[in-house]
């Protein structure tokens, strides 16, 4: 108990640097950060309609994140989270583009998680057989896999899968509402995909925690030479890890499409790869900090999307506040093992008055 | 430099490492700190290193106060530490290590640096090439790099903690030489040890702890019998050989070579039988390593066959080979036994039945209490195996070794541990060749091999020169062997 409250400290801590860093690029760049604070707050739970906005983007972030969890846990850096996301994506329009004429809707939408996880764990071991056969580095290979990923949607949305007459920026062809994640009608969220998540948490965190492939994967994470010694196979693992990472970003790729946008669109991954990796590594590996973190990204997200038009800033300030988020993430990341550090020292201290 | 250590103590929470140590080091002598293992004798050497932090005590150098947080401060103020595991770059060639720490501002000055090793390695005796990659050098070697290093720092005071694990006899020898040479140039050697011989050959004055504090000091001449009471209380029996009649072949290796480590394997035919135990003797890094790992499965064998109960396991994997029941033990504890961040429960765990789905904590947790108190571990059930102490870590792993194997192959088994912690461990692998069980082992002490071992395989220059049983030969044959004269 004790230590997740020292977690939750830390992550506070990491919050308050992040607050910092992003109001002095702030105040730089002329904009009041309080203001803009207020407007992104405002912007992303002022009402339910922005909230369910939030949770459209915590959703995929808190799928990646479980995803990530394995490869974290195996010391595998997983780049290519975001062109899992896409080829998730992508499998799933493909299905469901054969679901068009068809009457059994409901049997497709099944169907089309199935295959979102399909094309991410396809395209997370291609990046895996390249690793444990080729030994090429899996962060190469995925951000190699990721532009890959991003040529194969804009060739499918302007070449095969255009719209009749107009290709455009804006995607492929709307599906009929019949092949749409059922929406709760207020929120226009799909609860499929929140019952998905939660799942996917609970299965997650069961694994790591209970299960032989939580514990084999933490061994062969801290040595995979005594894992060996062991009797594990640490390459099998890895292409397992790659599996589950790639699956659940499919997962999120998936929902993407039949829940969010209905068709594919060329941003249909929105950087919530990327940004996961994020989460995963400011929620320091534990699951239960996950969803949390990936809440206050999304809110971010969300919230930051409003400030040009409230406050006349230049839109690209958010994207600055973005890229601030990450150094002052990395920042914190470097500084926690000293914290750990000064953690140890207080502890001996302490000692000494006794 | 004189150095006065005053009311040391470290608290690891609620374990007493050290608990009020007085100490004092005089310049020009070497000093011993003698202990069985966990007696708090590195714990207070890293303190003095600067690695770790006092939780009470004051250090006094030349008399004034001193206070320094890292290891750099204490270089700056003469005091180098020698560590068990040397602390180097494995990626790194012997002359970039020399390099490191000593290196001011931009440029690097190599031609300098190659010179300085190249006469202060040569003034020493120590055969170390500077453009040799660290990675294939033996510990006694990467021992000796480090000496060097710390010298070239301008070191007054040097820590040296169990230098004497893991190498060869002749390196000892070198080694010994070095630090008297040093003692005499005035400068303070300080020998952390748990052997009793390396002490009485060495040092000029001992102190011994036990159990976190100052049990005794002591002078030349030493004598032996009061040294072991003041470390263990009552002095402890050596075990004999076992007396079980080999039975059937296990292992049979046909003029095989593999390559690896310095010299390779060459050429070697050996024929290992049920219930024996094998010794391994050589200078280290003469292919004693490279023979544990092909009979294990670990290297691929590139000429020559391997037979293990009658079945033929060329080109088979470690796995097949443990299947068969074969373990093998891997003398670098941390870098290949155990797993950095995992604790003792989670490493039971790691061993349970592979094709489980679901990991039973509670068993393992049980299971870890018990090994912990049968071995007498230094920790509990969740401690992280890197916060072992380095004996502890070896106990934890012989912990492991399953319960009826077919083959065990160790290396270096004893190494760290104190003279009493070895009997114990041979007693209880004894008891394994009661069962028929065969042990194959390697060891940088000839003592250890011809008090165990039924029979003494000699390695030279990646070869098998001498194949005898111990009853038959004695340490000075054996010594001749290992240089390479038979």
């Amino acid at each position: 108990m004790k230590s997740y409250i020292l977690e939750f400290r830390q992550l506070l801590l990491t919050l308050a640097a992040v607050f910092a860093f992003t109001s002095l690029v702030m105040l730089i760049a002329g904009a009041p950060p309080f203001a803009a604070y207020y407007h992104i707050i405002k912007g992303s739970l002022g009402s339910w309609n922005k909230f369910s906005h939030v949770i459209k983007a915590w959703i995929p972030l808190t799928l990646c994140g479980c995803g990530l969890l394995f490869t974290f846990r195996i010391g595998l850096w997983n780049i290519g989270v975001e062109g899992q996301v896409m080829m998730g994506a992508v499998f799933t329009t493909a299905l469901l583009r054969f679901g068009v004429e068809s009457n059994a809707t409901v049997a497709f939408l099944g169907i089309s998680l199935l295959a979102g996880m399909l094309g991410g764990a396809i395209w997370a071991l291609i990046a895996g057989f390249l690793k444990t056969r080729g030994g090429v580095n899996e962060i190469f290979a995925g951000l190699g896999l990721n532009f890959v990923a991003q040529g194969i949607i804009l060739w499918l949305i302007f070449g095969p899968w255009r719209r009749p007459g107009v290709a455009s920026m804006s995607g492929t062809e709307t599906f009929p509402v019949s092949l749409w994640m059922p929406l709760l009608e207020a929120q226009r969220l799909s609860p499929v995909a929140l019952v998905t998540v939660m799942v996917a948490l609970v299965i997650s965190g069961l694994l790591l925690r209970y299960t032989r492939v939580g514990l084999n994967l933490k061994a062969i994470g801290g040595n995979p030479n005594a894992a060996y010694l062991f009797g594990l196979k640490p390459g099998r693992f890895m292409l397992l890890a790659m599996i589950f990472a790639g699956g659940f970003a499919g997962l999120a790729g998936s929902l993407q499409v039949s829940g969010v946008y209905h068709r594919l669109i060329p941003a249909i991954s929105s950087n919530y790869g990327y940004l996961a990796l994020l989460v995963v590594m400011l929620s320091n590996y534990n699951i239960w900090l996950v969803p949390p973190v990936a809440f206050f990204f999304a809110c971010l997200n969300v919230g930051s999307i409003q400030l040009p038009m409230v406050l006349q800033l230049d839109s690209s300030l958010s994207g600055v506040i973005q890229g601030a988020l990450v150094l002052a993430t990395l920042g914190v990341h470097a500084w926690r093992q000293r914290w750990a550090e000064i953690g140890e020292r207080e502890k001996n201290t302490g000692v000494k008055r006794d | 430099m004189w150095i006065e250590l005053q009311d040391i103590h470290k608290h690891y929470g609620s374990v007493k490492a050290n608990n009020g140590v007085n100490l004092k080091i005089a310049p020009g002598r070497i000093h011993g700190i003698l202990g069985e293992n966990g007696a708090g004798k590195s714990t207070l050497m890293k303190i003095l290193a600067g690695f770790s932090q006092k939780t009470q005590g004051s250090i006094l150098i030349d008399g004034q106060g001193v206070n320094y947080r890292d290891p750099a401060h204490a270089a700056e103020l003469g005091i180098g530490m020698l560590y068990q595991d040397p602390l180097d770059f494995q990626l790194l060639s012997v002359l970039d290590n020399f390099m490191l720490g000593q290196t001011r501002g931009v440029s690097q000055h190599k031609k300098a640096f190659r010179k300085q090793f190249i006469e202060l390695a040569g003034s020493f005796n120590f055969a170390l090439h500077p453009d040799t990659p660290l990675k294939i050098l033996t510990i006694g070697e990467r021992q000796q790099l480090e000496l060097l290093r710390l010298l070239a720092l301008g070191i007054q005071a040097l820590i040296l903690d169990e230098p004497t694990t893991g190498i060869s006899s002749t390196q000892k020898n070198t080694l010994f030489d070095s630090l008297k040479k040093l003692a005499a140039a005035g400068k303070s050697v300080i020998l952390v040890s748990h052997k009793l011989e390396d002490v009485e050959a060495l040092c000029d004055e001992v102190t011994v702890l036990r159990q976190g504090q100052v049990t005794g000091d002591m002078v030349q001449p030493f004598d032996s019998n009061r040294l072991l009471q003041m470390m263990f209380g009552a002095p402890p029996v050596p075990p004999g050989r076992s007396a079980a009649t080999p039975g059937s072949d296990v292992l049979v290796m046909r003029s095989v070579s593999g390559s690896g480590g310095r010299t390779g394997l060459k050429n070697c035919d050996v024929v290992i039988r049920q219930g024996e135990i094998v010794g391994l003797a050589g200078l280290e890094g003469s292919g004693q390593g490279v023979f544990l790992r092909v009979a294990g499965g670990l290297q691929p064998v590139s000429v020559g066959s391997i037979q293990l109960a009658g079945h033929t396991m060329d080109n088979r994997d470690h796995h097949s080979f443990k299947r068969r029941g074969v373990t093998f033990m891997p003398a670098s504890r941390l870098e290949e036994g155990l797993i950095t961040g995992m604790s003792i429960t989670e490493h039971f765990a790691l061993q349970q039945n592979h094709n489980r789905f679901m990991v039973k904590w509670q068993e393992a947790r049980n299971l870890a209490a018990a090994r912990i108190a049968n071995f007498r571990i230094k920790g509990t059930p969740d401690s992280p195996v890197d916060a072992l102490s380095g004996g502890n870590q070896q106990r934890l792993l012989l912990s492991f070794l399953p319960a009826n194997p077919v083959l065990l192959l160790l290396e270096n088994p004893t190494r760290g541990l104190d003279v009493e912690s070895v009997i114990w461990v041979w007693q209880h692998l004894q008891a394994y060749c009661r069962r028929m069980t065969s042990i194959v082992f390697s060891s940088s002490e000839l003592d250890e091999i011809l008090m165990v071992a039924d029979r003494v395989l000699v390695f030279f220059n990646g070869r098998i020169i001498k194949d005898v049983e111990s009853a038959r030969t004695d340490v000075h044959e054996l010594g001749m062997a290992i240089a390479g004269k038979v």
